[in-house]
């Protein structure tokens, strides 16, 4: 086991990337994720890999793309108004089933927004984000050791079922500090019988989202889907605390479940039961499980740095057992304890 | 036992890494902790300030909104972190460059000549760790003296290494100050 | 009397029935590829980049491992396969509003970085999937769908010239415009692509060759007519020349 080191959310990232056998990088700075590009500048060269500062985030994903259909792991990073500019390319990945490994650490929005953490990008995470029908396995860390240990499951996930897969951070996370014990470096990396390596001895390889012919395009869609099921099936995660003896069940993911923890020891010291239920994949979103939750608590209350996104996630799986409330923040201001300790204690 | 500390200060003065290397020595101890910077368009003039929680459970949130102990070495710092301090507070600031008193009267307060003992002990620029000695002496709780020499070996640059020796003699000479 | 054998179908190309309109360049520049790939003997190792444009489907000709890009981000993603598969030959296969428009950034910034690829740009100054709408290249005056009056340079600016525009650049290796509206300009293309794809596999950098086409569907003209208004319109403002070998510029 490796020592225990102080290490930056952003900076664990690039060096879980780098453990997880990704050799090829392509991106575009903006903050507050500057630190991925510029680690992985420093070191994928160190490791006989490729760092490329590309012209704009359609660039960079597109250079993601291209890597991908060579047979790599391959990463990017960026920021919400820079997610959007790579939708384009997720979404042509997706209709080509090419995997890749996207961190988004976000900030506030609309727009250029401000640079602080906020969650504003969860209906773009969770929906596709781009055009047509697809999704994007999306996982949400809540610490730095999860941002190192997840990016690791993110590109083991990405190959499994040849998807694109998500990193959901925000700014507060990147920019957090905290002690870390590195992942296992991956030592062998799964062959991909369909990538581009030239047609030799085999039929040629296309690969293309663009499928013109009659019915070619419903039947794409259904594979997809049921790759989609199997993805439903098999990869929730979720975390729980204090649900145990429950009242009242907050809901939250990322940095805000963290000041829901913070919420939860005050309300405890004061004898009251309330506990937390964190999805982990924002999509495959933990449906059953947080019914099952659900039918256990008087009330819900959602906790998100935005206007109420997941919380529709919440209504829909959750609603039926028990009252779902909302609390958010938007604009990259973070939930505040003391808001979450009365709105609880006013169920009470 | 959970301690939110802020540190701040001007750019330069060394504020964020005070708070890493602090994290690192707590870290060596078993402790939780955690480190943030302020960051981007908010570092560029007036302060730079970091968020660090020394805990013995796991640490619930990284963000501190109301300190229990404030490390502050100019005065814009002092002026935006002293109301926000919890009563009983521990306030450390830094009286070579900030001349007026703290205001409150709910919180300990500590004031430290942290630039002009960094310049007796070897170097002008190593107020930081002034604070940060006169930090453990105050709340000793939160790390040994003796962490910071690994603290230091993990926090600093190999380009700046060599400045090691010095800054521990710094922290010592915040530690040994007669206040606390 | 014995037989010599002095033509056959390319091996590297698909033997399936053309999407092209009559007279369209595309079907003659993909059988000059095909041919230049058996004749380097490189058709194992060639990775195609589509465009998004009447060229889409060139995978669907072009017997190789192929891949399709976004609307202007050929060059982007070749740059990205390239980097992963160094020993292939990558061609990135463009029409006139993927390289000078929407994906201008990405044509300027591959060849800028001396990619080790090579670029193929049909200019036939229209849009040909959409239905004939104006292209960065069509000329002045020149009636299209979103130009029915004609393009007005004062509006909408004048048409670019791609090869003088990249040969501005410090790390392009070889830069040519070719045409292909007789046989002549053909063979003359069909040198200009083999020197091409031969700089790649030498590791030579970053290539480009410019051919003008035809597309008389969308221009409403016979495919003759079309051809000669490549050499009489389109010619005079794009001049057929080496702008670069070597890595140096021509005189």
């Amino acid at each position: 086991m490796s020592e225990k080191i102080l290490m930056k959310g952003n900076e664990a990232i690039g060096e879980a990337a780098i453990l997880a056998g990704c050799r090829h990088y392509f991106a575009y700075p903006i903050t507050p994720q500057n630190e991925i590009p510029a680690y992985m500048a420093k070191r994928l060269p160190q490791v006989g890999g490729t760092f490329l500062q590309a012209e704009s985030e359609l660039a960079a994903v597109s250079m993601v793309m291209g890597a991908s259909a060579g047979g790599a792991r391959v990463m990017t990073s960026s920021s919400s108004p820079g997610i959007s500019l790579k939708q384009e390319g997720i979404s042509y990945m997706s209709g080509a089933q090419l995997p890749a490994v996207i961190v988004n650490m976000m900030r506030g929005g609309p727009g250029l927004g401000n640079i602080a953490g906020a969650q504003g990008d969860y209906f773009q995470a969770t929906r596709g984000g781009g055009n047509g029908d697809y999704h994007v396995l999306v996982i949400a860390p809540g610490n730095v050791q999860e941002l190192a240990d997840y990016t690791v499951k993110a590109f083991e996930l990405a190959d499994k079922y040849r998807i694109v897969c998500m990193i959901l951070g925000d700014g507060y996370l990147g920019q957090m500090s905290e002690p870390l014990i590195l992942p296992e470096a991956v030592k062998e990396l799964p062959a991909k019988d369909w990538a581009l390596t030239g047609a030799k001895g085999r039929d040629p390889h296309i690969i293309a989202s663009l499928r013109l012919a009659d019915g070619a395009l419903v039947g794409h869609v259904y594979d997809l889907y049921k790759n989609y099921a199997e993805i439903e099936k098999n990869e929730v995660i979720y975390d729980t605390q204090n649900l145990e003896d429950a009242d009242y069940m907050l809901v939250a993911y990322g940095t805000s479940s963290r000041v829901c923890k913070k919420a939860i020891r005050v309300l405890r010291a004061e004898g009251i039961k309330v506990g937390l239920f964190r999805p982990v994949t924002l999509w495959p979103f933990p449906k059953k499980e947080i019914a099952e939750a659900a039918k256990k608590v008087k009330k819900i209350l959602t906790v998100e740095m935005s206007m109420g996104q997941m919380v529709q996630d919440v209504q829909i799986n959750a609603g039926k057992y028990c009252d779902v409330d909302f609390y958010g923040e938007p604009g990259g201001m973070l939930p505040v304890v003391e808001k979450i300790v009365q709105r609880v204690k006013s169920y009470v | 036992m959970t301690k939110e500390i802020i540190f701040a200060g001007f750019g330069g003065q060394g504020v964020i890494l005070a708070g890493k290397i602090l994290c690192i020595a707590a870290m060596n101890e078993d402790k939780f902790v955690s480190h943030i910077p302020s960051y981007g368009a908010e570092m560029r003039g007036g302060t730079a300030n970091c968020s660090v929680v020394i805990a013995d459970e796991e640490i619930a949130s990284p963000v501190v909104e109301h300190p229990d102990i404030c490390i502050v070495l100019n005065k814009p710092s002092m002026d935006k972190f002293e109301p926000r301090m919890k009563e009983g507070g521990i306030l450390i600031y830094n009286t070579s460059l900030i001349e007026n008193k703290p205001k409150r009267t709910d919180i300990k307060v500590y004031g430290v000549d942290c630039n002009k003992i960094a310049a007796e002990n070897g170097s002008e620029r190593a107020a930081n760790m002034v604070a940060l000695g006169a930090l453990v002496k105050i709340v000793p709780w939160l790390s040994k003296v003796d962490s910071f020499a690994y603290a230091l070996d993990h926090a600093i640059s190999a380009r700046n290494k060599k400045f090691n020796e010095v800054n521990l003699a710094i922290i010592k000479a915040g530690n040994s100050l007669p206040i606390a | 009397m014995s037989e010599e054998k002095i033509y056959s179908f390319p091996k590297s190309i698909r033997e399936v029935t053309t999407h092209y309109c009559a007279g369209c360049g595309h079907g003659i520049v993909h059988k000059l590829i095909a041919q230049i790939m058996d004749e380097l003997g490189i058709q194992e190792k060639t990775l195609m980049i589509a465009p998004v444009g009447c060229s889409v489907l060139a995978y669907n000709y072009i017997k190789a491992d192929g891949l399709e890009a976004a609307h202007g981000r050929a060059p982007a993603v070749s740059t990205g396969l390239k980097r992963v598969q160094k020993d292939k030959v990558v061609i990135c296969y463009q029409g006139d509003g993927d390289l000078l428009a929407i994906g201008t950034a990405e044509s300027v910034h591959a060849a800028n970085r001396g990619e080790h690829i090579t670029v193929i740009f049909i200019n036939n100054a229209i849009y040909g999937m959409t239905g004939g709408q104006m292209a960065p290249t069509t000329m002045e005056g020149q009636v299209t769908k979103t130009t029915p009056y004609g393009r007005d340079p004062k509006q909408v600016g004048w048409p670019i010239r791609a090869c003088e525009l990249l040969n501005t650049l410090e790390a392009p290796y070889y830069i040519e415009r070719c045409a292909v509206y007789d046989v002549k300009h053909i063979n003359q293309t069909k040198k200009a692509i083999k020197k091409a794809i031969q700089n790649q596999i030498d590791g030579k950098g970053y290539s480009f060759v410019e051919i003008l086409s035809m597309c008389p569907t969308n221009w409403g003209v016979e495919p003759q007519k079309a051809a000669d208004w490549v050499r009489d319109v389109m010619e005079p403002y794009y001049p057929i020349k080496c702008f670069r070998d070597g890595g140096e510029k021509t005189k």
